[in-house]
């Protein structure tokens, strides 16, 4: 047996030593460094305890950020997988229903190809190309409400508080919309047509249908989208770093740039381990209140 | 889908007669908007390459005049869209390669062999999704930094490879279960040893999972932004720059400048090369992702 020893312990501690130095090590000392004035300049620093903490809870910056990412948890999720579904379902069997069933429309192969566009842009590419969408004056949004004769609504997107965030929300449902219209897409293959076609036949509307079939079926596949969706929430950094870095005046913060700007500009790195320990506590929570509210019995085929 | 390309002629069940839906042609306007939304900033994008700038502040939705490639020039060397690419691709290439051969090194032996730590092995790994990458930001610079790999391109390598393990092992580790243990068995009884068995039966085996994960890996790497902006600073690091942080260093620097026509011409360098991959592959792309998230 000694062979198989020798192949385990070869196979398993390359992959072990760098999860374990790049993953395992940074995540357990940020715990301790949470604890310490470190400012990452000098060799010492103090044990302070719980002070990173108390002055979190006092730091209005921090709240103003964690507010905005309560906004992006609770509405990106819900217009993200309310929109999928609402396009995947009219892929799938929004077409002409006849003596064979419920159809798909014409030239969903190529609505799946081009919904896809924007996951595979990098979120760099999608953050930059959306910056200049809002520009003031060579922006494409302003263009097209200048040559529609609005010219009262082409504002200054990004420079007033009142829009930044809202337009930097839009732009995390524009690119993950397709993501989901494929992947709902995708499970409404595997739900019989006859269903649909027993349903429309007892008088059911399209909606009706939605409501009633597609949504309970694919709930397994929502459950899981909800959670993807409610880490990028959590997150939301790149995208509001590129376009508009949080302002202006901190107008479209989020807790992952305030982390990002504590450490990396201000030098205050046991202070951005604090925010970064709230935000595996936020992540903890959500995904604890996620499991109380989504049980609900699986409907099985 | 079986059911969409049977031939109508073999259902003769008579219906009645339906009055004609205009849900078909609601279905179209819907998804005909949305995809036009889709695909209008990036035409936007492209199209704005060409242009000039005076034509770029006079009339953003005018056409170019002329297709003026001298703008894809200026944002190749002087902007160094080009090397930021070659960088990116280098990145992510040997991330993924590593990520790949490493995850299923690891998630064979979990999967596939009994001894004492396995579980926990197994949930050290798995647990890592559980954690947001903001946590551990700090440390890992000066994880990073200490090894003397900041602002190289092997220290970020090894770092996506890193955070990409806890879902290739998860995966894998799902995929090698299922398995058929006979075949790896028959082959032990020829003499097989555990290395050729791993690679020449079983890595063939589990080439579906693969590519799933691997594509799914590939998105989570070229979709970095945080790691690299963290990893890759320190004196001469911007020549190893990846494109996400090229180009958005890019927009700041040219929004200065005013050079837009050379940002829109970067911006559609870096674009264009994925988009014409996806394009090429979309079936795996979409059928990858579809099982890595259905699982």
């Amino acid at each position: 047996m000694r062979g198989t020893r020798l192949f385990i312990a070869v196979f398993l501690i390359p992959p072990l030593l760098l999860y374990g130095i790049f993953v395992v090590s940074p995540y357990a000392q940020a715990f301790q460094i949470a604890g310490t004035d470190w400012s990452g300049l000098s060799p010492t620093y103090d044990f302070v305890g719980l002070d990173n903490f108390r002055r979190l809870a006092e730091d209005g910056y921090f709240w103003n950020a964690l507010r905005h990412n309560a906004w992006l948890l609770l509405l990106l999720p819900v217009v993200t997988i309310l929109l999928g579904l609402f396009l995947a379902s009219m892929i799938s069997v929004g077409g002409r229903a006849d003596r064979a069933g419920v159809h798909g429309v014409r030239g969903s192969a190529f609505y799946r190809v081009v919904y896809f566009f924007p996951q595979v842009l990098s979120v760099a590419i999608v953050g930059v190309l959306w910056k200049e969408m809002y520009a003031p004056h060579t922006g494409m949004i302003n263009g097209f409400l200048r040559a529609a004769g609005l010219d009262g609504l082409a504002v200054a997107w990004l420079g007033d508080p009142r829009f930044s965030f809202w337009c930097v929300m839009a732009v995390m449902i524009w690119m993950n919309v397709g993501f989901y219209v494929v992947l709902f897409s995708a499970a409404m293959q595997s739900i019989p047509r006859d269903l649909y076609e027993a349903a429309l036949l007892d008088g059911a509307s399209r909606l009706t249908t939605l409501v009633r079939l597609t949504v309970p079926l694919l709930w397994d596949t929502i459950q899981v989208a909800w959670v993807y969706l409610a880490i990028i929430a959590i997150d939301g950094f790149a995208i509001v770093q590129i376009i508009t870095d949080g302002g202006p005046s901190s107008s479209s913060d989020v807790v992952g740039l305030r982390l990002y700007k504590a450490a990396f500009a201000d030098g205050q790195f046991g202070y951005a381990s604090a925010i970064g320990v709230a935000m595996f506590f936020l992540t903890l929570t959500v995904a604890a209140m996620f499991l109380r509210v989504t049980r609900r019995d699986r409907v099985e085929l | 889908m079986a059911v969409l390309t049977r031939p109508r002629s073999s259902v003769p069940v008579p219906s009645p007669p339906r009055p004609r839906s205009t849900v078909p042609v609601l279905s179209h306007v819907f998804l005909a908007g949305w995809a036009l939304l889709t695909t209008l900033p990036l035409l936007w994008a492209v199209l704005s390459s060409f242009k000039s700038d005076n034509e770029i502040l006079t009339d953003p939705w005018s056409l170019p005049s002329r297709l003026r490639w001298e703008n894809w020039e200026r944002a190749w060397n002087e902007a160094h869209i080009g090397r930021y690419f070659l960088n990116s691709a280098i990145v992510v290439t040997g991330a993924l390669t590593l990520t790949m051969l490493l995850g299923a090194m690891a998630a064979y032996i979990l999967a596939r062999y009994r001894f004492r730590g396995a579980r926990v092995i197994y949930y050290a790994f798995v647990g890592g999704m559980m954690f947001p990458v903001f946590l551990a930001l700090v440390p890992l610079f000066f994880v990073v930094r200490n090894l003397g790999l900041l602002g190289t391109l092997p220290g970020l390598t090894l770092v996506y490879a890193a955070y990409s393990l806890p879902f290739t092992v998860f995966f894998l580790t799902a995929f090698f279960r299922t398995l058929p243990t006979s075949v790896a068995e028959a082959a032990m009884v020829d003499g097989c040893g555990h290395f050729r068995l791993f690679f020449s039966v079983m890595l063939p085996m589990a080439r579906p999972g693969l590519v799933s994960v691997g594509i799914f890996t590939f998105l989570f790497q070229w979709n970095q932004y945080v790691l690299p902006i963290v990893l890759m600073q320190g004196e001469g690091a911007d020549k190893r720059w990846v494109l996400a942080q090229g180009l958005t260093a890019l927009a700041v620097n040219e929004g200065y400048r005013g050079d837009f026509s050379g940002l829109f011409a970067g911006m559609t360098i870096a674009m264009l090369p994925v988009i014409a991959a996806y394009l090429l592959f979309h079936r795996q792309f979409q059928s990858g992702l579809a099982a890595g998230q259905l699982r």
